[in-house]
C-alpha cells in the first residue's frame, strides 16, 4: 500500500504548491520597508516650487503617501477613489508626483480635482527610489511615529479602502 | 530642445564591474529581464544611481545593500542563503540524495535476492519447466 501512497501524496503535495504558486501575482513584490521608518525626503511642492516638504510634515498623524502621474493610466482611474476618501476626511493623503512634469500635474489636480493635503514634486524619481517604487500607483499608510505600515501596489478601489486600508488607518490612530 | 550632456565615460575596469553587476540585478518593472537589458524608465534611473555610486567609491556590497534595502531580494537574481531560502537552496541536494539511497537501497535489496540459492521445491519447478520445454 506505501509504495502506492507515498508517491501519490509526494505528487499531490507538489500539484499544491504549484497550484499555489500560479495564483499568485509576481508583479507584486513585497516591499522591505513595511515596518522601518519611512525614508526620509526633501522635496519641493508641487504647486509651490519655493516651499519643501519634508517628511516631518507626515509627523504626528496617521497618513496615506500616494504616487502618482499624469503619464499613469492607473492613475486616472484611482482618482475618484482618492477623491471619495479626501471628501470623508477620514485620513489626509499626500501625494508624491514621481517623474512628471510640473505643468501637466498641476493642470489635472485643476481638471479631475484635487484630493491632497499636499504634493511633493520628485521630478527625478530620487525620492521615490529611496520609497522602493517601481511603478504608479502605489500606496503607502505611514503611522504617526513616521512608520510604514503598509503598501497597497496598483490602483486602489473602494473594496480595499474599506477591507484593509481603513480599518489599519483605525487601529493605528486609536494604537 | 533640451540638452542633453552626456556623462563623462567610465575607467574601463569601473565599466567591466558596472556591466557584471548590472546583469545579476533584476528589473523590477520587466521582470524577466536584467538592470542591463531592461529599457524600462526605472531601470534608467536605478543605472544611473549605481553608476553615481560607483563613481563616488561604492562597493558591489554596498550597492547592493542600497537597492536590496529598498527593493528586496527580489532584485537580485541569486537570492541570498538566509532561513526563509535555505529549502530553496537546500531542497535539491536533499532530493538528489534522497532519490540515490533509495536507488542503492533497492539496487542491494535485489543483489541479495538473486544471491539466494533456489530450494529443492524450486530446483524441482525449474527443471519440470526445462523439460515441458524440450517436448514442444
Amino acid at each position: 500500500m506505501i509504495r502506492y501512497l507515498l508517491p501519490a501524496s509526494v505528487f499531490m503535495s507538489l500539484v499544491v504548491f504549484l497550484a499555489i504558486g500560479l495564483h499568485r501575482d509576481p508583479t507584486l513584490v513585497p516591499s522591505p520597508l513595511i515596518g522601518k521608518p519611512a525614508p526620509d525626503f526633501r522635496l519641493p511642492h508641487l504647486q509651490e516650487p519655493t516651499r519643501m516638504l519634508t517628511k516631518s510634515d507626515l509627523k504626528g498623524k496617521v497618513s496615506l503617501i500616494n504616487v502618482w502621474a499624469t503619464w499613469c493610466g492607473a492613475c486616472y482611474q484611482e482618482h475618484p477613489v482618492l477623491l471619495a476618501l479626501a471628501r470623508s476626511r477620514q485620513v489626509s493623503i499626500y501625494g508624491l508626483n514621481w517623474k512628471d512634469q510640473r505643468v501637466p500635474a498641476m493642470k489635472w489636480l485643476e481638471d479631475y480635482g484635487n484630493p491632497y493635503t499636499a504634493v511633493a514634486f520628485d521630478k527625478s524619481g530620487k525620492v521615490g527610489i529611496d520609497w522602493g517604487v517601481y511603478g504608479a500607483p502605489e500606496t503607502f499608510v505611514v503611522d504617526r511615529y513616521g512608520i510604514i505600515r503598509y503598501k497597497y501596489i496598483g490602483p486602489l478601489t473602494v473594496d480595499i479602502l474599506k477591507q484593509t486600508i481603513l480599518p489599519l488607518v483605525d487601529r493605528l490612530r486609536d494604537g | 530642445m533640451p540638452l542633453v550632456i552626456q556623462s563623462a565615460p567610465m575607467a574601463p575596469a569601473l565599466a567591466n564591474r558596472y556591466h557584471a553587476l548590472l546583469e545579476e540585478l533584476r528589473c523590477l518593472v520587466c521582470q524577466n529581464e536584467s538592470l542591463a537589458e531592461s529599457n524600462a524608465a526605472l531601470a534608467t534611473d536605478l543605472r544611473a544611481e549605481i553608476r553615481g555610486m560607483m563613481k563616488r567609491g561604492a562597493s558591489n556590497e554596498q550597492i547592493i545593500n542600497f537597492l536590496v534595502v529598498r527593493y528586496g531580494d527580489f532584485i537580485l537574481y541569486r537570492p541570498p542563503f538566509k532561513p526563509i531560502t535555505y529549502l530553496l537552496w537546500l531542497a535539491p541536494f536533499v532530493l538528489a540524495a534522497t532519490g540515490l539511497t533509495v536507488l542503492l537501497y533497492k539496487i542491494g535489496q535485489r543483489a541479495r535476492r538473486e544471491e539466494r540459492p533456489l530450494s529443492a521445491q524450486e530446483q524441482n519447478q525449474l527443471r519440470k519447466l526445462l523439460c515441458d520445454g524440450n517436448k514442444d
